[in-house]
């Protein structure tokens, strides 16, 4: 008897440490050794490195509002917390200063930091492991070339457990594991090319993709479109031709698009103008045509989510909707929901008024906007907050009647929806 | 020759009347200026930003541009914390806001009346008292030792108080003293504010907020005499070197 249960709680004991080794195992596979830096970085590596954490849009959390450039500091918040940006300027004791481009490359393809601690996948690296080791060295070759600033590190506030490096060696084993750039030698290089940028540096899925209860996308190339946690702002599907698939778009119209954050077939808003203003305005041209070319082969969902048929009870052209449609809105988006080219978008037939969830047009609604003042288009014409003029419940009256108006066929919006996408958050 | 010119003509009438049957049934009638672009400011801030002073959002229009172009910095760089105007202002350049400026500094439009206030005669006199000479036990200097003797600010960089609705007075005034508003550093105004307490504040927004803006009133162009604060919105060398 006595000797049974030893046996059992030896058993027990070995089972687990099997399985802290296979945990271990799992998050330390894929390492190269750390090797100390070659030569120093050339003038044209340093440049390419901008180029490409224009790319990665590495500013875009790297740099606090109105802060010094990649100094750290933004916070990213997530449904387990916030996680705080550090500081990547070469400043000793904050920064990356003491790092060597093997140390970088760790943290990029492997996600792990210099001291050893495993970093949150908050860090888009799930993406950035599928950099190459030259755009890397590159990157850092930029990084090391700025100006120091002295900026201390905020700590992440994560609640118990998710603030336990165990906890994130158990999501990394189950979510986690390096990758290469995505190469598909059957398709052309602009494919090729499109797919490193999209799947890689430009981490797309990190927001159209939606993820698990842990946090997790489906799969590491997922781009079905999610819910950005927090922000509640819809990342539409890059696949589907019924929310931001560009399928049937020409080239040039996708590269206008994310040169300009304007384009005769849509305009960027919400968190897509930060990576319009941020990142995609400064690709150059012949990239911008190669991400369009992977975005325009993408393979549509077998099961779709097309906008839902309108109730019968919708009333169309009378309601109180109406009433506030011209109103409020007529004015710049016409009578006919027809819009003014280039200027104000169309609302008849427009894919993004009608999407299953409404929740971008409530918050285009409540918020306003202007689209990005970028290169391409340095005056937007700006839309205003409707927040502080309409109750909830006009801005549901208002939205449901401009989604089943002029065959626009969505459903109805709801109080409830309105409140629920309210989420009166900064960007 | 003859033929051509006669087929130019006609192609000019054809086009013509495309252009106008277009016309017809594009029915909002969009133009290529600033005050088109910025109907995203009008809503809150009132038409052609001249809003009331008896709402809650302050009147643009005719406010120095440096102040101005602070002010739309600040909400962007978050040293001014308003949600929406972050959000609006998030993914504009500095040039666009540079613009935005001159053109609401630039509008000359005629006042709302002004506010009648609602607090006793004595709260008055002790907030024109701070207004206008301050309060040296305090070490609070007079409002117009900056703000101008007509208190319609100085050109570029530091505004009126009049003109203004009492709520947003109130609400500037204590955001600065509870170290929510900042501006850029040296921040004058909210060292100031730190030594004002809740019941002057509310005496001086009771006193400001009831004063009318005398017609034709504009910014003054300099100060007779030195600032007695360093004030990085307003410095000797202009608005923008700050940033």
């Amino acid at each position: 008897m006595k000797r049974a249960l030893l046996r059992g709680a030896l058993g027990i004991v070995a089972i687990g440490a099997l399985l802290v080794a296979l945990i271990a195992w799992l998050n330390l596979r894929g390492e190269d050794a750390l090797t100390p830096d070659a030569a120093p970085a050339s003038s044209d590596q340093i440049a390419r490195g901008a180029y490409l954490a224009r790319a990665g849009n590495c500013m875009g959390c790297h740099t606090e509002r109105g802060g010094a450039a990649y100094a750290g500091g933004r916070g990213v918040p997530t449904p387990f917390g916030t996680v705080f940006a550090p500081n990547l300027t070469p400043d000793k004791t904050n920064g990356l200063g003491g790092w060597s481009a093997a140390e970088f490359w760790r943290a990029l393809h492997n996600g792990r930091a210099r001291d050893g601690r495993l970093l949150y996948p908050a860090f888009p690296y799930p993406n950035y492991t599928r950099v190459t080791r030259a755009d890397s060295d590159a990157i850092f070759a930029y990084l090391r070339s700025l100006p120091a600033v002295a900026q201390a590190n905020r700590a992440h506030t994560l609640p118990f457990p998710f603030d336990q490096q165990a906890a994130l060696a158990v999501w990394r084993a189950l979510y986690f594991r390096p990758a290469q750039p995505v190469v598909d030698a059957a398709r052309g290089a602009d494919w090729n090319r499109g797919a490193y940028l999209v799947e890689g540096l430009g981490h797309c899925n990190a927001c159209h993709a939606s993820r698990n209860a842990l946090g997790a996308t489906a799969t590491p190339l997922d781009l079905a479109g999610g819910l950005i946690p927090v922000q509640n702002w819809y990342a539409p599907s890059l696949t589907s031709p019924h929310e931001a698939g560009v399928a049937d778009w020409r080239d040039e119209q996708v590269v206008t698009l994310l040169k300009t954050g304007v384009s005769p077939r849509g305009a960027v808003m919400g968190p897509m103008s930060e990576v319009a203003s941020g990142s995609t305005q400064y690709l150059s041209e012949p990239d911008l045509r190669a991400m369009a070319v992977y975005l325009k082969a993408l393979q549509p969902p077998t099961t779709d989510n097309p906008p839902a048929s309108p109730r019968a009870s919708i009333a169309t052209g009378t309601g109180p909707g109406a009433k506030l449609y011209d109103k409020h809105c007529a004015g710049c988006h016409g009578d006919q929901g027809e819009g003014v080219p280039g200027i104000y978008p169309a609302l008849a037939g427009n894919r993004a008024v009608v999407m299953h969830t409404p929740a971008n047009v409530v918050h285009l609604v409540l918020e306003g906007g202007f689209p990005p003042a970028t290169a391409g288009n340095p005056r937007p014409y700006g839309m205003p907050p409707f927040a502080t003029v309409l109750s909830t419940d006009e801005v549901a009256q208002l939205l449901t009647h401009i989604r089943s108006s002029w065959g626009n066929q969505g459903a109805a919006v709801s109080a409830l929806d309105v409140t629920r996408y309210r989420g009166v958050s900064a960007r | 020759m003859m033929p051509s010119v006669i087929r130019a003509l006609v192609r000019a009438v054809l086009l013509g009347s495309i252009v106008l049957a277009t016309a017809a049934h594009a029915a909002p009638r969009v133009e290529d200026t600033m005050a088109q672009r910025l109907l995203a400011c009008t809503g809150c801030h009132g038409a052609q930003g001249r809003a009331a002073s008896d709402g809650y959002y302050p009147r643009i229009a005719g406010k120095p541009a440096g102040y101005l172009f602070n002010q739309l910095l600040s909400f962007r760089d978050g040293r001014r914390q308003y949600t929406l105007m972050a959000n609006l202002l998030a993914p504009l350049t500095d040039d666009y806001l540079r613009e935005i400026a001159a053109h609401f500094s630039q509008l000359e439009l005629p006042y709302p009346p002004s506010q009648a206030a609602t607090a006793g005669a004595d709260v008055l006199t002790r907030g024109e008292a701070l207004v206008t000479r301050g309060d040296a036990a305090l070490h609070v200097p007079a409002c117009t030792q900056c703000h101008g003797a007509g208190l319609m600010g100085v050109a570029p960089g530091v505004p009126a108080l009049i003109g203004m609705p009492r709520d947003y007075l109130n609400a500037q005034l204590g955001a600065w003293r509870a170290g929510s508003r900042h501006a850029m550093a040296p921040d004058c105004m909210a060292e100031v504010a730190k030594k004002l307490a809740p019941d002057d504040i509310s005496a001086l927004s009771q006193w400001l907020a009831a004063q009318a803006v005398p017609a034709g009133a504009k910014p003054a162009t300099a100060l007779p005499a030195p600032p007695p604060l360093p004030c990085g919105g307003a410095p000797a060398r202009g608005p923008e070197s700050a940033r």
